[in-house]
């Protein structure tokens, strides 16, 4: 199989590269530097203007603006959320990926390329497709619309590929013959997992997961439909900001919005620190 | 011990595809089954409405602008991260990601308070005739910001796995870079960018949350298909939402086979 390959890739042509790296620096030096240009064009200016119109009124106001009793209210209903929906993408999500994995059964690439639909399917749909299902008119009577439950889905259905697909890889490259040895030793199935599978899967797991907790901290699209956005229940902190803005109140949500892009960024760079953590176990 | 395996391994596997059935497939199925519960016809009649196919033209128009633009850049940004060596590498490398994280509302936010009347740049566009927010420029900023790292993100591996030895070998027998790069790293990096063109199409016709607060919603002129449905729901029209879902699904659909092909393919090439 192909799998192997990534692995020992990169290190080898970059050191016979560097001789002869100046020879090409034109071509590299244009690449590095329209698209620092494109970046900051689209993404770095826009979100500095958010951050600077936050602050334009001082930090009394945005603490003000951050503190009001029902963003407090969003952020903290937000964050819960989205922790439980990664802590639980975390244990379904390797389970799946296990499954897809080590398991063998008739249509399984069929179930493989369906754990993609999240990434494929427009939000506004993933949240009337729930809707349609778990909503006031379920064929299946069950109605969760408007309630916490409700969001909790949206986000589970929104982030279900991060954790699979970050683990799936890991698993497959996952050398089989410790596992062998420790059953020959005498370990049972579960001590396997603990001592041998577990520790392994650990860093994917972890940033799979850890993406999740990203896109459910700022998912919108899935939820708008779904939570009915009722103030110290269901509403989430996108859709408060969205409702600030709506309102008129742009200081209001460049405050909030102030919150999100900080955790946003925390997270972020927690991904980087936990994949070079992955990467160094691999070069033992 | 085999007994007990091959148990827990079905267990396992029940409980994976009942999580899958319950979260995903039950849900999409259910969307098909109320979409054509009144027939085809009635669906056909509900997309084919003026609203319907404007806003259809307008997803496509948004699309095949921010698309390839992205890709471009997707590329270049690959290059710069694979084969160049700059300060800061490592910061453009983390903040390649930021449209992955951060909100759709935050994205529209920023642009409003850009391009936006009292903005930075907003109030000298609009004296010069030139609408942003509230118009299709607008919305196709949105749809760039969102699918900015896709492309990038999808070539970057690739090149790293090919090495650069093809290419310094092309410019050793003096090939100029131009050539170099249309004959030997673009058509070793392709499967990864179609790949990386696929999943931005895909984001850029589903992206709801920062179209919406950019585009001002005006019926006909800057609704795109998921603004549709989401009007058409709070309309109580949930027949017009359902079909309009179904339009979307199936384009998704379409999106999830063309991964699965192109992932093929790749495994067949590496």
């Amino acid at each position: 199989m192909s799998v192997a390959a990534p692995a020992s890739g990169p290190s080898a042509p970059l050191s016979a590269g560097r001789a002869r790296r100046r020879r090409r620096a034109p071509a590299g030096s244009l690449a590095v530097g329209v698209s620092t240009l494109w970046l900051s064009l689209i993404v770095l200016i826009p979100l500095a203007a958010v951050v600077t119109r936050a602050f334009d009124a001082g930090l009394g106001e945005v603490w003000d603006s951050v503190t009001s009793r029902q963003a407090v209210s969003a952020l903290r209903f937000t964050l819960i959320v989205s922790l439980f929906v990664a802590a639980l993408n975390a244990a379904f999500g390797t389970l799946v990926a296990w499954v897809l994995v080590r398991d063998r059964f008739r249509g399984k690439s069929l179930v493989n390329a369906l754990i993609d639909l999240p990434f494929a399917l427009p939000t506004i749909v993933a949240g009337l497709t729930l809707l349609a299902l778990y909503g006031p008119s379920s064929p299946v009577g069950v109605n969760v619309a408007f309630t916490k439950v409700a969001v909790a889905m949206a986000l589970l259905f929104v982030t279900l590929p991060f954790v699979i697909r970050s683990v799936q890889p890991v698993l497959i490259e996952l050398d089989r013959e410790m596992e062998e040895a420790a059953a020959s030793l005498g370990a049972s199935n579960a001590t396997i997992f603990r001592r041998i599978i577990f520790p392994n899967l650990m860093p994917a797991i972890l940033s799979g997961a850890a993406l999740a907790f990203s896109r459910a901290v700022g998912e919108f699209g899935s939820i708008v439909l779904l939570s009915g956005n009722i103030p110290f229940d269901t509403q989430v902190a996108s859709v408060y900001a969205f409702k600030q803005i709506e309102s008129d109140n742009v200081n209001g949500a460049a405050a909030v919005s102030v919150v999100l892009l900080a955790l946003s960024l925390v997270v972020l760079l927690g991904i980087r620190s936990v994949e070079r953590w992955g990467a160094r176990d691999d070069q033992h | 011990m085999t007994s007990t395996s091959r148990a827990s391994r079905l267990t396992l596997r029940l409980i994976a595809l009942a999580y899958l059935a319950v979260l995903l497939v039950v849900p999409v199925g259910v969307v098909f089954y109320r979409t054509f519960e009144h027939g085809v016809i009635a669906v056909y009649d509900s997309i084919t409405t003026p609203a319907a196919i404007s806003a259809f033209f307008l997803t496509l128009e948004v699309t095949l602008i921010a698309v390839p633009l992205n890709a471009i850049f997707g590329v270049l940004a690959a290059i710069a991260l694979v084969r160049g060596r700059f300060p800061g590498k490592r910061l453009f490398d983390a903040l390649i990601d930021l449209p992955f994280a951060v909100s759709p509302i935050v994205v529209g936010l920023a642009l409003l308070l850009i391009y936006g009347r009292g903005g930075w740049l907003g109030d000298w566009l609009l004296d010069n005739g030139i609408q942003v927010v509230f118009s299709t420029p607008g919305i196709v900023l949105a749809t760039i910001f969102i699918t900015l790292p896709f492309v990038a993100r999808e070539v970057a591996p690739v090149l790293r796995e090919i090495g650069d030895e093809q290419e310094q070998a092309a410019a050793t027998l003096g090939a100029s870079a131009w050539q170099t790069f249309r004959r030997v790293t673009l058509p070793a990096i392709r499967w990864g960018l179609i790949y990386g063109v696929v999943l931005s199409t895909a984001r850029a016709i589903g992206e709801f949350g920062a179209v919406s607060v950019v585009s001002g919603k005006i019926g006909g002129e800057t609704e795109t298909l998921t603004l549709l449905v989401e009007k058409r729901f709070q309309n109580f029209d949930l027949a017009g939402a359902y079909a309009a879902s179904a339009l979307l699904a199936v384009i998704a659909f379409v999106t999830l086979a063309g991964m699965t092909l192109v992932n093929k393919r790749e495994e067949d090439t590496t």
